[in-house]
């Protein structure tokens, strides 16, 4: 069942469109992820679902309600902003407390509410405290705590994690995951971070230049990327784009043969995964290795294509070390495993 | 790790530090000083010679009813043109604040008045107030409201109030201007998703944001409307009518200089001194403690 839907959602700032359609239906309970690199529109997009932003045109719907016109308070909705953006002044309790006290809540109903936010949240100990006393990642969970006492048709968070360390990002990664699921409230979440793209998204929005270039889950993207950009952005290491042209129903690129693949000749441009790498002895892809990063499970070979002078990045099982490797390594890529685009406007050949 | 320069010997240390203390003690701590001992005299009416009496000026101070009466007079006096400077300058700078075109126009005009000398202003205003050739007042007269200051308490004092406060606007809406330009807008939009609008924003977050700089605000125009409003008040009211203006600055002005009661006026001036300095303790002590977070 559709819950919110954006119908050719365009913003322009004066003369400059900045979002140029986006269409995109989101089921009950969901968890979207909007993903891009910085600039590309992400956070302006979930500040018109918002209304922090006017919607230039198209239209967008929460509930089967088209919200264009309405303030962010008549949109039933509840954001986590990247500065947490708490009252400073007000304690943690008040600051959960501050939407449902405007919304007419008794002062027992309010308690309830905060209260359970707050023990759901582990934040019981800090009521009483104001945002400056906390830490980084328990000002977070105040944030989450003021978005969820109000029980919101849908969630909006803007790169939450992004003032966090490492270690802190992958737990709380997780326990908004956790936290969503349990409260099965539509959740719309930008970050432009591919690994948490990846690791929440039920479904995800690949977005570039103010367009979206995918939708899908991030199995999808990973194995289909349906451009370019979608393809170089997921996945990490990046993936290898290559120049090659497809002659007589065969991929080449310079003299060397890859594959056969029946399509009408043309230049294309080729990705292939570092991890899809297969080492084989009779190989068509032949790399010179340059340097090696062994990182534990696996290890990163970087080298250039031979013959073609091209930097290209191998992912390998297990730990190689450069001098107990051979400098030249041939290797095959399976059929499902190469991505062909086509060498002008980047779009998915198969 | 704090860092110290040592100096060898006493010289050097002693001429860095000397301009400063020069000005302090000649403009600053000898006046003090003077006004101090004069208090414990009653000069001859030719200034020949004193007589010491004590604490006998503050006595008969303290007794006085035309005294008392100026307190009063002050502390109305300051109240009204604290609020009257801050209280517009706040919600200028509020409407300026949600400008997005054209914001430095609006700024700049809103600063001149603060270019304008209290003398001038007083005069401006004077002026335009002027019971005989004063724009307003003859506008005033058409509506059928008799104007006159120069007759009438209430009148006197709110004209002082305002002309005092005018260019007072500027100076206060430069500050709350970038107090509200630094309250962060992410604090604001959260308000806004959890259902206050605009007003009900302003009075919930963003006033509570912007308390240290009102607090600093009100010291520094408590102080002015003290001391500096005197040139206002002498080329508009000299004091009077019945001395509904005469504010404790201005009594030590008209006691010192027109009466020629130089003690009087000396310990006039060691009270308010002591009282400004009161006063921004106790601001200072008790006030600041609730505005910061």
């Amino acid at each position: 069942m559709t819950y919110v839907s954006l119908n050719s959602v365009k913003k322009s700032f004066g003369p400059t469109e900045v979002i140029h359609g986006v269409t995109m239906d989101i089921k009950e309970g969901e968890f979207i992820v909007i993903v891009g690199p910085s600039g590309c529109g992400k956070s302006t997009l979930l500040r018109m679902v918002a209304g922090l932003e006017t919607i230039s045109s198209g239209e967008i719907e929460i509930a089967g309600v088209v919200v264009n016109d309405k303030e962010p308070m008549d949109r039933n909705i509840a954001m986590v902003f990247q500065n947490y953006a708490l009252y400073p002044h007000m304690t943690v309790y008040q600051n959960m407390g501050y939407g449902l006290k405007l919304a007419g809540d008794s002062k027992a109903e309010i308690d309830q509410k905060v209260q359970d936010a707050a023990e759901l949240l582990q934040l019981s100990e800090l009521l009483n405290r104001k945002p400056r006393q906390l830490s980084g990642g328990q000002r977070q969970r105040v944030a989450m705590g003021r978005a969820i006492v109000r029980k919101p048709s849908v969630f909006l968070f803007d790169e939450p994690l992004s003032n966090l360390d490492a270690k802190l990002r992958v737990q709380m990664r997780l326990e908004i995951r956790d936290l969503q699921r349990k409260l099965g409230i539509t959740s719309l979440y930008v970050t432009h971070d591919q690994v948490e793209a990846m690791t929440m998204a039920d479904r995800m929005i690949v977005m570039n230049g103010g367009r979206a270039e995918q939708i899908g889950t991030p199995l999808d993207v990973y194995r289909k990327p349906s451009s370019l950009f979608a393809a170089q952005f997921i996945g990490s290491p990046a993936m290898n784009i290559f120049d090659a042209r497809i002659e007589n129903n065969t991929l080449q690129m310079g003299e060397t043969i890859i594959a056969a693949i029946e399509m009408p000749d043309q230049a294309v441009k080729l990705g292939i995964r570092p991890e899809h790498f297969v080492p084989s002895p009779t190989g068509a892809i032949k790399i010179s290795i340059k340097a090696t990063e062994p990182l534990g499970a696996n290890t990163l070979l970087h080298g250039k294509l031979s013959g073609m002078g091209q930097n290209i990045t191998v992912s390998m099982q297990g730990v190689h070390e450069l001098s107990e490797i051979n400098p030249t390594m041939a290797f095959d890529v399976e059929r499902e495993n190469i991505h062909l685009f086509d060498a002008s406007n980047g779009k998915r050949l198969s | 790790m704090e860092k110290r320069v040592i100096f060898r010997g006493w010289l050097l240390p002693i001429c860095l530090v000397a301009p400063q203390l020069i000005i302090s003690v000649v403009f600053f701590f000898y006046p003090a000083a003077q006004a101090v001992w004069q208090s414990l005299f009653i000069p001859d009416p030719f200034g020949l010679s004193a007589q010491y009496v004590g604490l006998g000026n503050f006595e008969y101070l303290l007794s006085d009813k035309y005294y008392r009466a100026s307190f009063v007079t002050t502390a109305v006096f300051s109240i009204l043109v604290t609020l009257c400077s801050m209280v517009p300058a706040l919600f200028l700078a509020v409407c300026a604040d949600r400008l997005i075109k054209s914001s430095g126009i609006y700024r700049t005009l809103l600063i001149w008045p603060y270019a304008v000398a209290p003398a001038v202003a007083g005069v401006l205003w004077m002026f335009m107030f002027n019971t005989r050739v004063g724009i307003i007042s003859w506008y005033l007269g058409q509506l059928g409201y008799d104007w006159n200051h120069v007759l009438n308490d209430g009148e006197a004092m709110g004209l002082v109030v305002v002309a005092s406060a005018w260019g007072r606007i500027s100076y206060n809406f430069l500050f709350f201007f970038a107090a509200l330009q630094s309250v962060p807008k992410s604090v604001i939009e959260a308000g806004a998703i959890d259902g206050a609008r605009f007003w009900r924003r302003f009075f919930d977050i963003v006033l509570p944001l912007i308390t240290p700089t009102a607090f600093f605000l009100m010291v520094v125009n408590v102080v002015y409307s003290f001391f500096e409003t005197f040139g206002v008040i002498h080329t508009i009211t000299s004091g009077g009518p019945q001395q509904a203006t005469t504010i404790l600055v201005y009594k030590v002005f008209s006691d010192g200089f027109v009466g020629q009661d130089l003690g009087s006026s000396s310990a006039q001036s060691v009270i308010l001194l002591v009282l400004v300095g009161a006063l921004t303790i106790i601001q200072f002590k008790y006030v600041e403690k609730r505005v910061h977070y």
